[in-house]
Protein backbone atom coordinates (compact mmCIF):
# COMPACT_ATOMS: atom_id res chain seq x y z
CA UNK A 1 0.00 0.00 0.00
CA UNK A 2 1.13 3.33 -0.79
CA UNK A 3 0.80 4.78 2.92
CA UNK A 4 2.83 2.27 4.28
CA UNK A 5 6.23 3.54 1.80
CA UNK A 6 5.49 7.12 2.57
CA UNK A 7 5.69 5.98 6.38
CA UNK A 8 9.14 4.25 5.22
CA UNK A 9 10.96 7.00 3.29
CA UNK A 10 10.20 10.34 4.75
CA UNK A 11 9.27 12.81 7.40
CA UNK A 12 5.63 14.01 6.59
CA UNK A 13 5.37 17.52 5.44
CA UNK A 14 2.52 18.10 7.85
CA UNK A 15 2.19 16.10 11.23
CA UNK A 16 -0.86 16.89 13.75
CA UNK A 17 -0.97 14.83 16.43
CA UNK A 18 -3.90 14.99 19.46
CA UNK A 19 -4.66 18.78 17.63
CA UNK A 20 -7.60 20.14 19.85
CA UNK A 21 -9.55 23.10 18.66
CA UNK A 22 -12.36 24.87 20.07
CA UNK A 23 -15.29 27.51 20.46
CA UNK A 24 -16.61 28.77 23.52
CA UNK A 25 -15.92 25.48 25.19
CA UNK A 26 -17.10 22.99 22.25
CA UNK A 27 -14.81 21.23 20.85
CA UNK A 28 -14.25 21.10 17.08
CA UNK A 29 -11.57 19.23 16.65
CA UNK A 30 -10.98 16.59 19.06
CA UNK A 31 -7.61 14.95 19.07
CA UNK A 32 -6.73 14.94 15.48
CA UNK A 33 -4.04 13.16 14.10
CA UNK A 34 -2.89 13.87 10.60
CA UNK A 35 0.15 13.58 8.36
CA UNK A 36 0.47 14.71 4.81
CA UNK A 37 3.68 13.54 2.62
CA UNK A 38 5.46 16.10 0.21
CA UNK A 39 3.78 15.42 -3.42
CA UNK A 40 1.17 13.65 -1.61
CA UNK A 41 -2.66 14.80 -2.62
CA UNK A 42 -5.40 14.50 0.41
CA UNK A 43 -9.00 15.31 0.40
CA UNK A 44 -10.93 16.02 3.19
CA UNK A 45 -14.08 15.56 3.73
CA UNK A 46 -16.93 15.96 5.84
CA UNK A 47 -20.22 16.90 6.48
CA UNK A 48 -21.14 20.80 7.23
CA UNK A 49 -19.99 21.18 11.38
CA UNK A 50 -17.10 18.65 11.11
CA UNK A 51 -14.88 20.75 11.74
CA UNK A 52 -13.02 20.71 8.10
CA UNK A 53 -12.42 24.60 8.04
CA UNK A 54 -11.05 24.50 11.37
CA UNK A 55 -8.91 22.35 10.43
CA UNK A 56 -7.72 23.62 7.42
CA UNK A 57 -7.57 27.58 9.46
CA UNK A 58 -5.02 25.77 11.86
CA UNK A 59 -2.98 24.14 9.58
CA UNK A 60 -3.14 27.67 7.73
CA UNK A 61 -2.30 29.36 11.46
CA UNK A 62 -5.22 31.76 10.76
CA UNK A 63 -6.60 30.60 14.01
CA UNK A 64 -5.44 33.73 15.90
CA UNK A 65 -7.12 33.73 19.57
CA UNK A 66 -8.59 29.93 19.22
CA UNK A 67 -8.42 27.73 22.10
CA UNK A 68 -6.54 24.77 21.38
CA UNK A 69 -3.49 22.24 21.97
CA UNK A 70 -1.72 19.70 20.24
CA UNK A 71 1.34 18.88 18.37
CA UNK A 72 1.64 20.75 15.15
CA UNK A 73 4.88 20.91 12.61
CA UNK A 74 4.12 22.69 9.80
CA UNK A 75 6.94 23.68 6.39
CA UNK A 76 7.96 26.85 5.87
CA UNK A 77 6.13 28.02 3.15
CA UNK A 78 2.38 27.33 2.58
CA UNK A 79 0.15 28.56 0.49
CA UNK A 80 -3.67 29.12 1.06
CA UNK A 81 -6.29 28.50 -1.72
CA UNK A 82 -9.66 30.30 -0.86
CA UNK A 83 -13.48 29.60 -2.03
CA UNK A 84 -13.28 32.81 -3.55
CA UNK A 85 -10.31 34.10 -5.54
CA UNK A 86 -9.58 37.29 -2.72
CA UNK A 87 -7.71 39.14 -5.56
CA UNK A 88 -7.39 42.64 -4.32
CA UNK A 89 -9.87 44.77 -6.75
CA UNK A 90 -7.21 47.72 -6.68
CA UNK A 91 -4.38 45.76 -8.05
CA UNK A 92 -3.71 44.46 -11.82
CA UNK A 93 -3.32 40.52 -12.08
CA UNK A 94 -0.04 40.77 -12.17
CA UNK A 95 0.44 43.02 -8.86
CA UNK A 96 -2.27 40.50 -7.56
CA UNK A 97 0.97 37.70 -7.73
CA UNK A 98 3.37 39.44 -6.66
CA UNK A 99 1.42 40.67 -3.49
CA UNK A 100 4.13 40.46 -0.59
CA UNK A 101 6.50 37.98 -2.78
CA UNK A 102 10.73 38.65 -2.76
CA UNK A 103 13.53 37.75 -3.82
CA UNK A 104 15.15 37.43 -7.85
CA UNK A 105 13.47 38.68 -10.68
CA UNK A 106 9.78 38.65 -8.92
CA UNK A 107 8.11 39.53 -12.23
CA UNK A 108 9.38 37.06 -14.22
CA UNK A 109 8.68 34.45 -12.21
CA UNK A 110 4.84 35.73 -11.82
CA UNK A 111 4.59 36.09 -15.65
CA UNK A 112 5.77 32.17 -15.51
CA UNK A 113 3.13 31.64 -13.38
CA UNK A 114 0.37 33.49 -14.98
CA UNK A 115 1.74 31.14 -18.23
CA UNK A 116 1.46 27.78 -16.15
CA UNK A 117 -2.34 29.03 -15.21
CA UNK A 118 -2.85 29.89 -18.94
CA UNK A 119 -3.20 33.58 -18.64
CA UNK A 120 0.25 34.82 -20.33
CA UNK A 121 -1.05 37.85 -21.69
CA UNK A 122 -3.51 38.78 -19.00
CA UNK A 123 -1.02 40.28 -16.57
CA UNK A 124 -1.84 44.32 -17.00
CA UNK A 125 -5.64 43.24 -16.65
CA UNK A 126 -8.35 44.11 -14.07
CA UNK A 127 -9.61 41.68 -11.76
CA UNK A 128 -13.17 42.62 -12.47
CA UNK A 129 -12.48 42.11 -16.49
CA UNK A 130 -11.49 38.25 -15.47
CA UNK A 131 -14.51 35.59 -14.94
CA UNK A 132 -14.67 33.76 -12.10
CA UNK A 133 -12.47 30.69 -13.44
CA UNK A 134 -10.00 33.27 -14.12
CA UNK A 135 -10.04 34.68 -11.28
CA UNK A 136 -9.49 31.28 -9.35
CA UNK A 137 -6.56 30.95 -11.87
CA UNK A 138 -4.60 34.04 -10.89
CA UNK A 139 -4.90 32.92 -6.66
CA UNK A 140 -3.68 29.83 -8.28
CA UNK A 141 -0.91 31.37 -9.81
CA UNK A 142 -0.47 33.64 -6.75
CA UNK A 143 0.17 30.55 -4.60
CA UNK A 144 2.62 28.55 -6.95
CA UNK A 145 4.39 31.43 -7.72
CA UNK A 146 5.62 30.73 -4.00
CA UNK A 147 6.84 27.56 -4.48
CA UNK A 148 4.61 26.51 -1.22
CA UNK A 149 5.57 22.82 0.33
CA UNK A 150 2.06 22.60 2.00
CA UNK A 151 -1.06 24.07 -0.84
CA UNK A 152 -4.08 24.64 1.29
CA UNK A 153 -7.10 24.85 -0.86
CA UNK A 154 -10.85 25.43 1.00
CA UNK A 155 -13.37 24.37 -1.93
CA UNK A 156 -11.73 26.06 -4.50
CA UNK A 157 -14.10 25.29 -6.98
CA UNK A 158 -17.11 25.70 -5.01
CA UNK A 159 -18.51 29.03 -6.85
CA UNK A 160 -17.40 27.59 -10.47
CA UNK A 161 -19.81 26.51 -12.94
CA UNK A 162 -19.55 22.28 -13.75
CA UNK A 163 -17.73 22.87 -16.99
CA UNK A 164 -15.16 25.50 -15.38
CA UNK A 165 -14.96 23.12 -12.78
CA UNK A 166 -14.01 20.51 -14.52
CA UNK A 167 -11.09 22.47 -16.51
CA UNK A 168 -9.58 23.92 -13.13
CA UNK A 169 -9.33 20.00 -11.91
CA UNK A 170 -7.38 19.20 -14.36
CA UNK A 171 -4.95 22.05 -13.95
CA UNK A 172 -4.73 21.59 -10.28
CA UNK A 173 -3.77 18.42 -11.26
CA UNK A 174 -1.18 18.66 -13.56
CA UNK A 175 -0.06 21.51 -11.48
CA UNK A 176 0.24 19.55 -8.64
CA UNK A 177 2.18 16.48 -10.72
CA UNK A 178 4.64 19.38 -11.94
CA UNK A 179 5.52 21.16 -8.60
CA UNK A 180 4.27 18.29 -5.82
CA UNK A 181 3.33 19.76 -3.06
CA UNK A 182 1.47 18.48 -0.12
CA UNK A 183 -2.11 19.64 -0.75
CA UNK A 184 -4.88 19.44 1.35
CA UNK A 185 -8.15 20.01 -0.42
CA UNK A 186 -11.25 20.57 1.49
CA UNK A 187 -14.62 19.84 -0.41
CA UNK A 188 -17.65 18.44 0.06
CA UNK A 189 -17.87 16.77 -3.42
CA UNK A 190 -17.40 13.48 -3.19
CA UNK A 191 -16.64 13.09 -6.72
CA UNK A 192 -14.32 15.82 -6.98
CA UNK A 193 -12.48 13.81 -3.92
CA UNK A 194 -12.09 10.70 -5.90
CA UNK A 195 -10.78 12.24 -8.74
CA UNK A 196 -8.10 13.97 -7.55
CA UNK A 197 -6.90 12.69 -4.03
CA UNK A 198 -4.58 9.86 -3.70
CA UNK A 199 -6.04 9.76 -0.32
CA UNK A 200 -9.82 10.75 0.80
CA UNK A 201 -9.97 11.68 4.54
CA UNK A 202 -13.50 12.13 6.21
CA UNK A 203 -13.56 13.79 9.37
CA UNK A 204 -16.87 13.66 11.71
CA UNK A 205 -17.23 15.41 14.81
CA UNK A 206 -13.42 16.97 15.31
CA UNK A 207 -11.84 13.37 14.09
CA UNK A 208 -10.72 11.22 11.34
CA UNK A 209 -13.29 9.17 10.97
CA UNK A 210 -12.09 6.90 8.09
CA UNK A 211 -9.46 6.92 5.50
CA UNK A 212 -9.79 5.84 1.58
CA UNK A 213 -6.85 5.66 -0.50
CA UNK A 214 -7.18 6.00 -3.20
CA UNK A 215 -5.71 4.97 -6.72
CA UNK A 216 -6.46 4.80 -10.77
CA UNK A 217 -7.51 0.99 -10.93
CA UNK A 218 -10.54 2.44 -8.63
CA UNK A 219 -11.03 5.71 -10.60
CA UNK A 220 -11.36 3.48 -14.06
CA UNK A 221 -13.59 0.65 -12.82
CA UNK A 222 -17.21 1.42 -12.38
CA UNK A 223 -17.85 -0.98 -10.13
CA UNK A 224 -15.32 -0.54 -7.53
CA UNK A 225 -15.76 3.73 -8.48
CA UNK A 226 -19.63 3.55 -7.44
CA UNK A 227 -18.63 1.03 -4.10
CA UNK A 228 -16.09 3.54 -3.02
CA UNK A 229 -18.51 6.71 -3.60
CA UNK A 230 -21.29 4.58 -1.22
CA UNK A 231 -19.06 4.37 1.03
CA UNK A 232 -17.75 7.53 1.04
CA UNK A 233 -21.15 8.88 0.88
CA UNK A 234 -22.41 6.15 3.87
CA UNK A 235 -19.22 7.56 5.92
CA UNK A 236 -20.84 10.84 5.81
CA UNK A 237 -24.48 9.90 6.46
CA UNK A 238 -25.53 9.80 3.18
CA UNK A 239 -27.48 6.02 2.83
CA UNK A 240 -27.46 4.99 -1.30
CA UNK A 241 -27.90 1.59 -3.45
CA UNK A 242 -24.38 0.97 -4.31
CA UNK A 243 -25.70 -0.38 -8.13
CA UNK A 244 -26.63 3.46 -9.07
CA UNK A 245 -24.62 6.20 -9.37
CA UNK A 246 -25.21 8.45 -5.84
CA UNK A 247 -24.59 11.67 -7.08
CA UNK A 248 -28.60 12.57 -8.13
CA UNK A 249 -29.12 11.23 -3.97
CA UNK A 250 -25.81 12.74 -2.36
CA UNK A 251 -27.20 16.78 -2.30
CA UNK A 252 -27.38 18.51 0.99
CA UNK B 1 -37.98 50.82 -36.47
CA UNK B 2 -40.95 50.03 -34.55
CA UNK B 3 -42.84 46.32 -34.78
CA UNK B 4 -46.56 47.98 -34.50
CA UNK B 5 -47.68 47.49 -38.07
CA UNK B 6 -50.63 49.11 -40.02
CA UNK B 7 -53.46 47.26 -41.66
CA UNK B 8 -51.75 47.86 -44.86
CA UNK B 9 -48.68 46.71 -44.02
CA UNK B 10 -50.87 43.45 -42.33
CA UNK B 11 -52.86 42.69 -45.35
CA UNK B 12 -49.61 43.07 -47.76
CA UNK B 13 -48.12 40.70 -45.65
CA UNK B 14 -50.84 38.45 -45.68
CA UNK B 15 -50.51 38.14 -49.07
CA UNK B 16 -47.24 37.59 -49.30
CA UNK B 17 -47.17 34.88 -47.00
CA UNK B 18 -50.39 32.39 -45.74
CA UNK B 19 -48.60 30.47 -42.91
CA UNK B 20 -47.32 33.56 -40.97
CA UNK B 21 -50.42 34.00 -39.09
CA UNK B 22 -49.81 34.45 -35.38
CA UNK B 23 -47.40 37.08 -35.07
CA UNK B 24 -48.58 39.16 -37.66
CA UNK B 25 -51.76 40.27 -35.87
CA UNK B 26 -51.82 43.84 -35.14
CA UNK B 27 -52.90 43.25 -31.43
CA UNK B 28 -49.73 40.44 -31.30
CA UNK B 29 -47.41 43.18 -33.02
CA UNK B 30 -48.02 46.07 -30.42
CA UNK B 31 -45.37 45.32 -28.05
CA UNK B 32 -45.77 45.55 -24.00
CA UNK B 33 -44.56 49.08 -23.59
CA UNK B 34 -40.88 48.84 -21.38
CA UNK B 35 -40.78 49.08 -17.77
CA UNK B 36 -36.87 50.91 -18.22
CA UNK B 37 -36.48 54.36 -18.34
CA UNK B 38 -35.01 54.53 -21.83
CA UNK B 39 -31.69 55.83 -23.63
CA UNK B 40 -29.75 58.29 -21.48
CA UNK B 41 -29.32 61.34 -23.70
CA UNK B 42 -25.89 62.72 -23.21
CA UNK B 43 -25.43 66.03 -21.26
CA UNK B 44 -29.37 65.78 -20.68
CA UNK B 45 -29.02 67.08 -17.56
CA UNK B 46 -28.29 70.61 -18.69
CA UNK B 47 -32.49 70.33 -20.25
CA UNK B 48 -33.76 72.07 -16.75
CA UNK B 49 -31.67 74.85 -16.65
CA UNK B 50 -31.37 75.85 -20.07
CA UNK B 51 -34.95 75.70 -19.72
CA UNK B 52 -35.35 77.67 -16.68
CA UNK B 53 -32.41 80.10 -18.33
CA UNK B 54 -35.08 79.78 -21.62
CA UNK B 55 -37.70 81.21 -19.25
CA UNK B 56 -35.93 83.83 -17.17
CA UNK B 57 -34.74 85.79 -20.58
CA UNK B 58 -38.53 85.22 -22.21
CA UNK B 59 -39.92 86.51 -18.93
CA UNK B 60 -37.49 89.47 -19.22
CA UNK B 61 -37.51 90.34 -22.40
CA UNK B 62 -41.49 90.45 -22.52
CA UNK B 63 -41.53 92.69 -19.81
CA UNK B 64 -43.27 90.05 -17.27
CA UNK B 65 -40.37 90.09 -14.70
CA UNK B 66 -39.99 93.48 -12.60
CA UNK B 67 -35.60 94.30 -13.48
CA UNK B 68 -35.52 95.53 -9.58
CA UNK B 69 -35.97 92.17 -8.48
CA UNK B 70 -34.48 89.95 -11.27
CA UNK B 71 -32.59 91.93 -13.69
CA UNK B 72 -32.10 89.81 -17.20
CA UNK B 73 -29.56 87.47 -18.09
CA UNK B 74 -27.73 89.47 -20.47
CA UNK B 75 -28.02 92.86 -17.66
CA UNK B 76 -26.08 90.17 -15.44
CA UNK B 77 -23.81 89.21 -18.15
CA UNK B 78 -23.15 92.40 -19.02
CA UNK B 79 -22.48 93.90 -15.16
CA UNK B 80 -20.14 90.74 -15.02
CA UNK B 81 -18.19 92.52 -18.05
CA UNK B 82 -18.24 96.36 -16.42
CA UNK B 83 -16.61 94.46 -12.89
CA UNK B 84 -14.43 92.53 -14.77
CA UNK B 85 -13.41 95.62 -17.29
CA UNK B 86 -12.87 97.49 -13.90
CA UNK B 87 -10.79 94.54 -12.18
CA UNK B 88 -13.33 94.08 -9.27
CA UNK B 89 -14.55 90.89 -10.37
CA UNK B 90 -10.77 89.21 -10.29
CA UNK B 91 -9.81 90.85 -7.65
CA UNK B 92 -12.72 89.66 -5.35
CA UNK B 93 -12.58 86.11 -6.89
CA UNK B 94 -9.05 85.83 -6.43
CA UNK B 95 -8.88 86.59 -2.57
CA UNK B 96 -11.76 84.16 -2.20
CA UNK B 97 -10.51 81.66 -4.26
CA UNK B 98 -7.59 81.90 -2.59
CA UNK B 99 -9.53 81.52 0.95
CA UNK B 100 -11.29 78.16 -0.01
CA UNK B 101 -7.53 76.73 -1.49
CA UNK B 102 -5.92 77.25 1.64
CA UNK B 103 -8.37 76.70 4.10
CA UNK B 104 -9.31 73.09 2.10
CA UNK B 105 -5.58 72.17 1.74
CA UNK B 106 -5.26 72.52 5.71
CA UNK B 107 -8.07 71.02 6.24
CA UNK B 108 -7.56 67.82 3.87
CA UNK B 109 -4.20 67.81 5.82
CA UNK B 110 -5.46 67.29 8.77
CA UNK B 111 -8.54 65.41 8.42
CA UNK B 112 -6.06 62.80 6.38
CA UNK B 113 -3.20 62.94 9.06
CA UNK B 114 -5.78 62.32 11.71
CA UNK B 115 -8.16 59.75 10.14
CA UNK B 116 -4.61 57.92 9.80
CA UNK B 117 -3.47 58.19 13.21
CA UNK B 118 -7.55 56.85 14.22
CA UNK B 119 -7.67 54.13 11.33
CA UNK B 120 -4.37 52.37 11.97
CA UNK B 121 -4.51 52.46 15.79
CA UNK B 122 -6.65 51.37 18.31
CA UNK B 123 -4.83 53.78 20.37
CA UNK B 124 -4.70 57.13 18.55
CA UNK B 125 -8.66 55.90 17.69
CA UNK B 126 -9.45 56.02 21.53
CA UNK B 127 -7.25 59.46 21.80
CA UNK B 128 -8.43 61.04 18.96
CA UNK B 129 -12.11 59.69 17.53
CA UNK B 130 -14.39 60.80 21.19
CA UNK B 131 -13.09 64.47 20.48
CA UNK B 132 -14.18 65.01 16.55
CA UNK B 133 -17.66 63.09 17.35
CA UNK B 134 -18.11 65.98 19.66
CA UNK B 135 -16.81 68.56 18.07
CA UNK B 136 -19.20 67.00 14.69
CA UNK B 137 -22.43 67.28 16.77
CA UNK B 138 -21.19 71.05 17.33
CA UNK B 139 -21.56 73.11 13.51
CA UNK B 140 -18.96 74.44 12.44
CA UNK B 141 -20.58 77.89 11.95
CA UNK B 142 -21.44 77.90 15.45
CA UNK B 143 -18.06 78.49 16.47
CA UNK B 144 -17.41 81.22 14.73
CA UNK B 145 -17.91 83.66 17.44
CA UNK B 146 -15.67 81.93 19.35
CA UNK B 147 -12.68 81.62 17.05
CA UNK B 148 -13.56 85.25 16.45
CA UNK B 149 -12.36 86.00 20.03
CA UNK B 150 -9.18 83.69 19.66
CA UNK B 151 -7.91 84.78 16.23
CA UNK B 152 -9.59 87.89 15.57
CA UNK B 153 -11.42 89.02 12.70
CA UNK B 154 -8.93 88.54 9.88
CA UNK B 155 -7.72 85.69 7.19
CA UNK B 156 -7.08 83.43 10.09
CA UNK B 157 -10.35 83.35 11.27
CA UNK B 158 -12.16 82.64 7.97
CA UNK B 159 -9.25 80.05 6.93
CA UNK B 160 -9.52 78.33 10.02
CA UNK B 161 -13.47 78.42 9.50
CA UNK B 162 -13.39 76.76 6.26
CA UNK B 163 -10.61 74.10 7.47
CA UNK B 164 -12.96 73.01 10.15
CA UNK B 165 -15.68 72.69 7.51
CA UNK B 166 -13.42 70.15 5.24
CA UNK B 167 -11.45 68.14 7.85
CA UNK B 168 -14.89 66.47 9.46
CA UNK B 169 -16.30 64.47 6.66
CA UNK B 170 -12.58 64.23 4.98
CA UNK B 171 -11.69 62.28 8.55
CA UNK B 172 -15.06 60.62 8.95
CA UNK B 173 -14.75 59.16 5.41
CA UNK B 174 -11.34 57.98 5.44
CA UNK B 175 -11.51 56.84 9.44
CA UNK B 176 -15.02 54.89 8.21
CA UNK B 177 -13.26 53.35 5.10
CA UNK B 178 -10.05 52.54 6.89
CA UNK B 179 -11.69 50.60 9.34
CA UNK B 180 -13.93 48.76 7.31
CA UNK B 181 -11.04 46.82 5.19
CA UNK B 182 -12.66 43.80 4.24
CA UNK B 183 -11.24 41.03 6.62
CA UNK B 184 -11.05 38.55 4.19
CA UNK B 185 -8.03 40.91 3.05
CA UNK B 186 -6.41 40.38 6.08
CA UNK B 187 -6.64 37.23 5.96
CA UNK B 188 -5.14 36.66 2.71
CA UNK B 189 -2.24 39.33 3.92
CA UNK B 190 -2.07 36.95 6.72
CA UNK B 191 -1.22 33.70 4.50
CA UNK B 192 0.82 36.03 2.06
CA UNK B 193 3.32 36.74 5.75
CA UNK B 194 3.12 40.42 4.68
CA UNK B 195 4.69 42.78 6.79
CA UNK B 196 3.09 45.24 8.35
CA UNK B 197 4.29 48.38 6.31
CA UNK B 198 3.22 46.35 2.77
CA UNK B 199 0.02 45.37 4.33
CA UNK B 200 -0.75 49.37 4.75
CA UNK B 201 0.72 50.43 1.81
CA UNK B 202 -0.63 47.77 -0.57
CA UNK B 203 -4.17 46.75 0.97
CA UNK B 204 -5.27 48.92 3.78
CA UNK B 205 -4.43 52.38 1.97
CA UNK B 206 -5.77 51.56 -1.41
CA UNK B 207 -8.82 49.99 0.21
CA UNK B 208 -9.58 53.10 2.10
CA UNK B 209 -8.66 55.35 -1.09
CA UNK B 210 -12.60 55.52 -2.04
CA UNK B 211 -13.56 57.07 1.58
CA UNK B 212 -10.64 59.43 1.12
CA UNK B 213 -12.01 60.81 -2.40
CA UNK B 214 -16.06 60.72 -1.21
CA UNK B 215 -14.67 62.94 2.14
CA UNK B 216 -12.75 65.02 -0.46
CA UNK B 217 -16.37 65.94 -2.17
CA UNK B 218 -17.62 66.77 1.04
CA UNK B 219 -15.49 68.72 1.57
CA UNK B 220 -15.08 71.03 -1.22
CA UNK B 221 -18.31 71.34 -1.33
CA UNK B 222 -18.75 72.68 2.46
CA UNK B 223 -15.23 74.41 2.21
CA UNK B 224 -17.71 76.84 -0.49
CA UNK B 225 -20.97 76.93 1.99
CA UNK B 226 -17.97 78.19 4.65
CA UNK B 227 -16.62 80.75 2.61
CA UNK B 228 -20.03 81.82 1.93
CA UNK B 229 -21.07 82.14 5.63
CA UNK B 230 -17.31 83.36 6.66
CA UNK B 231 -17.16 86.63 3.77
CA UNK B 232 -20.33 87.93 4.98
CA UNK B 233 -18.41 88.72 8.69
CA UNK B 234 -16.32 91.61 8.51
CA UNK B 235 -14.60 91.36 5.58
CA UNK B 236 -13.51 93.39 3.22
CA UNK B 237 -12.80 91.93 -0.08
CA UNK B 238 -14.34 88.49 -1.56
CA UNK B 239 -16.90 87.62 -3.23
CA UNK B 240 -19.04 87.27 -0.30
CA UNK B 241 -18.07 90.84 0.32
CA UNK B 242 -18.89 91.55 -3.15
CA UNK B 243 -22.38 90.40 -2.80
CA UNK B 244 -22.82 92.29 0.61
CA UNK B 245 -21.82 95.67 -0.72
CA UNK B 246 -23.81 95.35 -3.63
CA UNK B 247 -27.07 94.00 -1.59
CA UNK B 248 -26.91 96.69 0.75
CA UNK B 249 -27.09 99.15 -2.33
CA UNK B 250 -29.58 97.06 -4.09
CA UNK B 251 -27.39 96.71 -6.84
CA UNK B 252 -29.25 93.44 -7.31
CA UNK B 253 -27.48 92.42 -10.85
CA UNK B 254 -23.78 92.47 -9.09
CA UNK B 255 -25.58 90.19 -6.40
CA UNK B 256 -26.96 87.79 -9.45
CA UNK B 257 -23.29 87.77 -10.46
CA UNK B 258 -21.80 87.19 -7.65
CA UNK B 259 -24.12 84.22 -6.84
CA UNK B 260 -23.44 82.60 -10.41
CA UNK B 261 -19.56 82.83 -9.34
CA UNK B 262 -20.30 81.14 -6.50
CA UNK B 263 -22.21 78.14 -8.13
CA UNK B 264 -19.16 78.07 -11.29
CA UNK B 265 -16.70 77.58 -8.88
CA UNK B 266 -18.61 75.20 -6.47
CA UNK B 267 -19.13 72.86 -9.49
CA UNK B 268 -16.16 73.28 -11.13
CA UNK B 269 -14.18 71.75 -7.74
CA UNK B 270 -17.02 69.36 -7.81
CA UNK B 271 -16.21 68.23 -11.05
CA UNK B 272 -12.60 68.18 -10.68
CA UNK B 273 -12.97 65.98 -7.90
CA UNK B 274 -14.96 63.90 -9.58
CA UNK B 275 -12.60 63.63 -12.33
CA UNK B 276 -9.80 62.34 -10.05
CA UNK B 277 -11.78 59.93 -8.45
CA UNK B 278 -12.65 58.69 -11.78
CA UNK B 279 -9.04 58.40 -13.28
CA UNK B 280 -7.80 56.93 -8.91
CA UNK B 281 -10.15 54.12 -9.36
CA UNK B 282 -10.50 52.98 -12.68
CA UNK B 283 -10.00 49.70 -10.86
CA UNK B 284 -14.15 50.43 -9.58
CA UNK B 285 -16.16 48.41 -12.19
CA UNK B 286 -18.86 51.11 -11.57
CA UNK B 287 -16.76 53.94 -13.20
CA UNK B 288 -15.63 51.70 -16.08
CA UNK B 289 -18.54 50.93 -17.39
Amino acid sequence: MAADIRELNSTPTVRARNLVRGFSGRGVLNGLDIDIHKGEFVALLGRSGSGKSTLLRALATLDHGVAGSGELRMPEEISVVFQDARLLPWKRVLDNVTLGLEGDDVRGRALEALAEVELAGREAAWPYELSGGEQQRVALARSLVRAPELLLADEPFGALDALTRIRMHDLLQRLCQRHRPAVLLVTHDVDEAIKLADRVLVLEAGKLAREFPINNEQRQDQNQLHALRAALLQQMGVYVDSNKPARALATH
Amino acid sequence: MTLRTSPGDFSRSLLQSSTITNALKPRAAARRRSLRLGRAIPYGWTFGPLLLILAWSVGAAAGWIDPRSLPAPWTVISTAIDLATEGRLQENLLVSLQRVSEGFALGVLAGVLIGLVAGLSRVGEYLVDGIIQIKRAIPTLALIPLLMLYLGIGEGMKITIIALTVFIPVYINLHAYLRAIDSRYVELADTLRLRYRDFVRHIVLPGALPGLLLGLRFGVTGSWLALVVVEQINATSGIGYMINLAGSYGQINIVLVGLVLYAAMGFISDATIRFIQKRVLTWQRTFAN
